[in-house]
């Protein structure tokens, strides 16, 4: 059920088409053509690439693959006044080492989980913190979207307003960091209401997620 | 036409080819390349169904895209695409400096993304983003704007003088910031709209909403002058964009707004139902224009000067007194009345309940660097006579200020609000 991209070189080249999209020309085949690079480069720095702001262009992760550097495409948070919200992008592992993200820090609360949205069997959706992080291989991409896995901002003392720029460190387990800036956006799905200090999962649930986005079903895998 | 440095790129097959070839020397994967490459534009590859041979025709337009970033915004000096939206939103009472800047953040980052063909932030029909067809996004500022961001407003910036044959309606009249999005296709310019909108709702009302129709794209030669719904040629005397004359009559050249430029646009309805009853000659005598070719009626060609001197063999002004092109023409050799025009035709609904067949128009708009030297004098000259008022009828207004282009990490308005 991880919403962890499991595409290598072969399906990925595959792929790129149906992404296209959202890809002009250049940077689709900057990210075609990368991957030989990112392939057999050796030694790839273990993380300490410049983020992607919130003006990245969707090419930066493709070009950040061959370079070696962990970077995070199209981040934005979920505009709240209160209480919770949640951060989205794609962080991609253009390094040679499996990573798992483990935690991320935000100035904007103390109060920051991992989630996993997976089906509850019954047609609706379950979101709950995920277990020892996200796994993140080398080469491969972690999508972060509504009504998928996402990151969980809890107990905003004060509001995220639209236009607001939110800086985010992402934490991974051997011990790097990789600071990204998020633009705050607007957004009506995505609706958590989260009931804290429920232990079973089953409470745990996020009010609102039936109606949220079908894509976030356990089928869905890659890019979108 | 096509000149203009943000005219919308369209890569033709030698550069497909040549992205190919570069592929290939530099990575070995030339041929993946050029599938991908094509697979881009043109979207899926051609299936073995009948409707193949279709899907391998020229690749479609959708893809052409028009620079963003630039010393003066995208959507002025840029061919007119075939559609367009004009917004008029209205600042929530609380909104202050600091919202405005953070508005003009998010449309800037919307506006940039969407122009290359590329989903917006949080986009929710991403699909709807991957044909930008040549899709511009322009921002102007209504006075109200520029107080509330604290900033003097130009003295120009303000309702038009009243003109005795305006018969303006609020629902289509001024606004605090005006957005115009334009493209080859609707549906893109109903999704970038749709984009900046729900990114402006936290600070912003709809005031008014106005779309306009040309052409559609492949129909005439690119270049060629628009008609209106009374069938006349609108635009013959419109500077050719991408010259230096043109940066004259449009570009303000000093102060907060330089690169930037002055926006009138005006509803003005058009009486069809009166227009039938004019008869060829009629037509043509109140234009002072032939309707075939749009040529003056002094003779020549759409782009002739006009000889206002000509008379008829009974003695009478070829190009009537009363005619709008007589009326029209800047009568002040050296004093720069001139204005660039980007009109969009509009065609909607009749009121509910009337008994109108139609209720249509042109979206007049209208750029210039120097709005009272150079646009005002040719309107109050309209306004006082041009036998076209006795069919036309303003019923909105609205003038906007333009600012200049901006850079990447810079968004619209920078040079004006900081």
């Amino acid at each position: 059920m991880f919403r962890i991209s499991r595409t290598t070189s072969t399906t990925r080249t595959t792929r790129i088409p149906a992404r296209s999209v959202v890809l002009p020309r250049r940077a689709a085949l900057a990210s075609l053509l990368a991957l030989p690079l990112a392939a057999c480069s050796a030694g790839a720095d273990g993380g300490s690439a410049a983020s992607d702001e919130g003006a990245g262009a969707a090419s930066d992760g493709g070009a950040a693959a061959g370079s070696g550097a962990i970077s995070v495409t199209d981040p934005w948070v979920k505009a709240a006044d209160e209480g919770m919200t949640a951060a989205f992008g794609t962080i991609t592992n253009g390094t040679d080492a499996d990573l798992v993200l483990t935690a991320v820090t935000t100035p904007a609360t103390d109060m920051v989980q991992l989630h996993e949205t997976t089906s509850d069997g019954s047609g609706g959706m379950s979101m709950q913190e995920k277990d020892g992080g996200f796994p993140l291989p080398a080469g491969e991409d972690l999508v972060l979207e509504p009504g998928g896995d996402h990151i969980m901002l809890m107990d905003l003392p004060k509001p995220l307003q639209p236009g607001d720029t939110l800086e985010l460190t992402l934490v991974f387990s051997e011990g790097t960091e990789h600071p990204f800036t998020a633009t705050v956006k607007d957004f009506s799905g995505a609706q958590e209401h989260y009931a804290p200090g429920e232990d079973d999962e089953e409470e745990a649930d996020h009010e609102g997620m039936s109606g949220m986005a079908s894509d976030g079903g356990g089928e869905h895998e890659g890019h979108k | 036409m096509t000149s203009s440095a943000q005219g919308p790129s369209r890569p033709g097959r030698r550069q497909l080819l040549r992205a190919g070839t570069a592929g290939a020397g530099v990575l070995g994967v030339g041929a993946a390349a050029i599938g991908l490459d094509r697979a881009v534009r043109d979207g899926p590859p051609a299936s073995a169904s009948p409707g193949a041979v279709a899907v391998a025709e020229p690749a479609p337009q959708g893809g052409a895209s028009v620079p963003f970033y630039g010393a003066h915004q995208a959507g002025v000096e840029t061919p007119a695409p075939a559609s367009a939206t004009f917004l008029a939103l209205d600042l929530h009472d609380e909104v202050d400096r600091e919202g405005i800047l953070r508005l003009l953040r998010l449309l800037t980052d919307d506006a940039a993304r969407l122009t290359q063909g590329r989903a917006a932030l949080a986009d929710t029909e991403p699909e709807l983003a991957a044909e930008p067809a040549s899709l511009t996004v322009t921002v102007g500022f209504g006075p109200r704007l520029l107080e509330r961001a604290q900033r003097e407003a130009p003295s120009w910036l303000a309702p038009l003088p009243a003109f005795e044959i305006d018969e303006l309606d609020e629902q289509f009249t001024d606004g605090d910031l005006l957005l115009q999005i334009a493209a080859e296709d609707p549906l893109t310019v109903s999704h970038a709209a749709r984009m900046l909108l729900k990114d402006a709702r936290s600070f912003t009302r709809v005031r008014w909403v106005q779309r306009g129709f040309r052409r559609s794209p492949g129909v005439q030669a690119p270049g060629t002058t628009m008609r209106n719904l009374f069938g006349q040629v609108d635009g013959s005397a419109n500077p050719q964009l991408g010259g230096e004359h043109f940066a004259k009559v449009v570009w303000i050249d000093e102060g907060p707004f330089a690169g930037g430029t002055s926006m009138v646009i005006r509803r003005i309805r058009m009486d069809m139902d009166g227009w039938d009853e004019a008869d060829r000659t009629a037509r043509e005598q109140a234009a002072g224009t032939r309707l075939g070719d749009g040529a003056p009626l002094s003779g020549g060609t759409e782009f002739s000067h006009a000889d206002f001197e000509k008379v008829s063999a009974h003695g009478f002004a070829v190009i009537p007194e009363f005619a709008h092109m007589r009326r029209a023409r800047g009568v002040d050799d050296g004093e720069h009345q001139e204005i660039y025009r980007r009109p969009y035709n509009y065609d909607v609904a009749p009121p509910a309940g009337s008994s109108a067949i139609s209720e249509s128009g042109q979206l007049f708009v209208a750029f210039q660097a120097d709005l009272a030297g150079q646009f005002l004098p040719i309107q109050r000259r309209l306004a006082e006579l041009d036998l076209l008022n006795e069919w036309t009828t303003p019923i909105g207004s609205a003038v906007f200020a333009i600012p200049p282009g901006c850079a990447e990490g810079e968004y619209l308005g920078q040079s004006v609000l900081e």
